[in-house]
């Protein structure tokens, strides 16, 4: 480890507090209807796109109107982007005349995409055209974005509101947040991109002649404008198959700074939004304070394991110097070093995001284990655009009724009183990810279909299973790349591991919305717990780790933890 | 329900338009206008031939050119099949590859210790960088073959050391192509 590179992670901390006040303000008045600075250019445009979509903007939803929008809206995209895939060798700008792609993985990336997960069995240069790149995947990655702040939003506006037995307007909500937050981001990160060498056309790929005379083919594309909405929505699906590895999706180390900012913008930015629409900025404060402190513990521990030398290498110059950053470099990129890569690992996994800077299946045992168990913690330290700020609520709520148990007293959440019902929604919540993780992943360690896959031995290959269940259930997209998942099962598997990991977990969250929205408020008494201090920071923080520990242990146990012990044993697969 | 379903439809429809059409090529009518070399991916040209592009890592093998890392990406340097080798540390086969590179360049050097990012694989298999030290200890080597002036070698690559970026981001780096056609240039006066 060097001093630089804390120097980096304090640089990259300090520019995220910087920024997330006034965007998180911006977006509470977007998503409140108040006037914006924006206004005058993009008012006229939102209230042209309502006569189109034939909505009325005033019309509010009850939280089961709302999410039967969210799920026909999902449904309609997915199955578009699936005939974009299949039919893309008739579409245009496919330059390379790429065939059209099969159903298992058609099925695959499409739930994918809709989910918000991007995870990826192919890769990007091989298989999809531009057309499908731009229209079914790039699309995909606002709009599962904008899903997800709608859902956050809607939640906040169920804490909030009293009495009421609306929760918002769908479409209002998904409309705002792409044309108010997500395109006016992009517009400025894809210029950025671009300024710093991400490429961005539609001519089919460059060949080359190379200085020792051998053809080489360069694969090009619209990846700055992809690139932008992929990081902003916590998507991280690649245009490449080595994703923000790839020197054209992020040739510089200023844009792997900015990468890494744009996934952490918005989840951040939505903790001050919280604040200000309960009205307890306080209480946002805290939830910003606990996601902080598990982010610095996750990039410390990721940093130090793998700036380790391998302990079974001889001959090798291993140590940090002024010339070299040492570590272990296997799978990571020469300009990023090891902290930018333990950085950028630990940010792609404590959001839902799942782009990936180098290849966490070379990370060492540890060092591995940190995006893993992010990921197992319900990507709720910032989290995914929106689903964060949901997956955080959940244990906030959990928080508060367990409080509200040690001192024997109702629990209240922000003048709310937090009943069975509630408790069982949250709860509903914190088990369906598990039990789809640890189900597939035990039969995929059971059945030769699963088995075949493995790229590694040992436990390291149990990791490997457990790693693409945890990042589809979570969303995430990042994965163990070794294992080879365009197979019928893992497609089939992992894409129903994704639509249950997005779907079944976002009914309760707007069930919780609506139930909390009819409520009435409470006063405040001396036997509320307060949200906004210090010591609800450390109950929450300690909620989140038990859960996450309680439920993982065991099966962390086998795989990573016992390849760490096994490797200082001299021993290898 | 029906008519919530006719909205999603209208909706699906009129922003895929929007996002997935219009704002990509808005994007790429910036680019073309504003940075039209770097929208292309920088190629590099030599007696008007097209070599390479500046950023993206291809494979030299011969003992008069600096070497580049081990790469992973198809049979090597494949820019249609980006990627790493995904073998974990745990990994016999990986062992294997790592102590037979290091033994070759050991070989060049007298024994002296191998700088681990010329040993192991890039995340991409396309790194365009090897570190200094990477760099600095293929010197005498290459100066022995060419019969340059070792001292000339190690100020080439001195004069190619892209410091950390803005002095604080990423890591100090020698783009091996970039350092390899100075090296041509170099004995062609």
């Amino acid at each position: 480890m060097t001093g630089n590179g804390w120097l980096q992670f304090l640089l990259f901390s300090f520019v995220l507090i910087l920024l997330m006040r006034p965007l998180g303000l911006y977006m509470a008045r977007v998503f409140q209807g108040e006037r914006t600075f924006m206004d005058p250019v993009l008012g006229p445009i939102e209230r042209l796109l309502y006569r189109l979509f034939g909505v009325r903007p005033d019309e509010e939803m009850s939280w089961s109107q709302y999410t039967i929008a969210v799920l026909l809206f999902s449904i309609v995209s997915m199955l578009l982007t699936y005939f974009i895939e299949r039919a893309q060798h008739w579409l245009p700008w496919n330059p390379q005349h790429f065939a059209g792609i099969v159903p298992d993985l058609a099925w695959n990336t499409a739930a994918s995409f809709t989910t918000n997960t991007n995870w990826q069995s192919y890769s990007g240069e091989a298989v999809m055209s531009y057309f499908t790149q731009m229209v079914g995947l790039a699309y995909h990655n606002f709009l599962s974005a904008a899903v997800g702040i709608a859902v956050a939003i809607a939640l906040v506006r169920g804490i909030a509101r009293r009495e009421s037995k609306t929760i918002g307007n769908f479409w209002v909500d998904a409309t705002r947040s792409v044309l108010y937050v997500l395109l006016p981001l992009c517009i400025i990160c894809a210029g950025l991109l671009v300024q710093q060498g991400v490429v961005q056309n539609l001519k089919p790929y460059t060949t080359v002649t190379t200085v020792e005379h051998q053809t080489q083919t360069l694969a090009q594309g619209p990846v700055a404008s992809q690139e932008a909405i992929k990081m902003l929505g916590t998507n991280g699906g690649g245009f490449f198959g080595a994703n923000s590895a790839h020197p054209f999706e992020n040739p510089t180390p200023f844009t792997n700074f900015l990468e890494m900012l744009s996934i952490f913008i918005i989840p951040a930015a939505l903790t001050v939004a919280l604040g200000k629409m309960t009205g307890s900025p306080g209480h946002g404060w805290a939830v910003f304070a606990c996601m902080a402190v598990l982010f610095a513990a996750g990039f410390a521990t990721a940093y130090w394991a793998e700036a380790q030398p391998h302990p079974l290498l001889h001959g090798i110059d291993q140590h940090a110097t002024s010339l070299q950053a040492g570590g272990n470099m296997e799978g990571k990129e020469v300009r990023f070093g090891i902290s930018q890569s333990a950085l950028f690992a630990t940010v792609t996994t404590d959001a839902s995001c799942g782009a990936i800077n180098s290849q966490f299946d070379s990370f060492t045992s540890l060092g591995g284990m940190v995006p893993l168990v992010n990921i197992m913690l319900g990507e709720v330290v910032f989290g995914g655009v929106g689903s964060g700020l949901y997956g955080v609520l959940i244990y906030v709520v959990l928080a508060v009724f367990i409080a509200g148990l040690m001192v024997g007293r109702t629990p209240e959440y922000l003048g709310k009183k937090i009943e069975a019902y509630d408790v069982k929604m949250s709860m509903l919540y914190v088990l369906i990810f598990p039990l789809v993780i640890l189900v597939f992943t035990a039969i995929s360690s059971l059945l030769p279909m699963g088995l075949n896959a493995l790229g590694n031995n040992g436990p390291h290959g149990l990791t490997e299973i457990l790693y693409a269940f945890t990042s589809g259930a979570g969303n995430n997209g990042s994965a163990f790349g070794g294992l080879s998942t365009n197979t019928h099962w893992y497609n089939v598997s992992l894409g129903f591991t994704m639509l249950i990991g997005r779907f079944l977990m976002m009914v309760p969250v707007l069930a919780l919305a609506g139930n909390l929205a009819r409520k009435k408020s409470v006063p405040p008494s001396p036997g509320t717990f307060p949200v906004h201090t210090s010591l609800f920071t450390v109950l929450l923080t300690g909620i989140i780790l038990i859960v996450g520990a309680l439920t993982f242990f065991s099966v962390l146990s086998l795989g990573p933890t016992l390849e760490h012990l096994l490797l200082r044993a001299g021993q290898l697969f | 329900m029906k008519q919530t379903l006719i909205i999603a439809i209208r909706f699906t429809l009129i922003t895929t338009l929007l996002l997935g059409i219009l704002y990509p090529l808005a994007i790429t009518a910036f680019a073309h206008l504003v940075f039209p070399n770097k929208a292309d991916g920088q190629l590099i040209s030599r007696n008007g031939q097209l070599i390479g592009s500046r950023i993206i890592g291809q494979s030299f093998a011969a003992d008069r050119y600096f070497h580049g890392r081990p790469s992973a990406a198809g049979n090597g340097y494949d820019a249609t099949s980006s990627g790493g080798s995904n073998l974990a540390p745990s990994s016999q086969k990986l062992l294997t590859r790592i102590q037979a590179d290091a033994a070759k360049y050991q070989q060049e050097a007298n024994g002296q210790t191998v700088p681990i990012d010329l040993v192991t694989a890039s995340g991409s298999g396309l790194d365009p960088d090897i570190t200094p030290a990477a760099a600095l200890f293929q010197v005498r080597h290459i100066a022995q073959i060419r019969g340059l002036d070792e001292s000339v070698v190690r100020n080439l690559v001195m004069a190619h050391i892209q410091p950390r970026q803005f002095g604080i981001l990423g890591e100090p780096r020698v783009n091996v192509l970039e350092l390899n056609l100075a090296l041509d240039a170099l004995q062609q006066h």
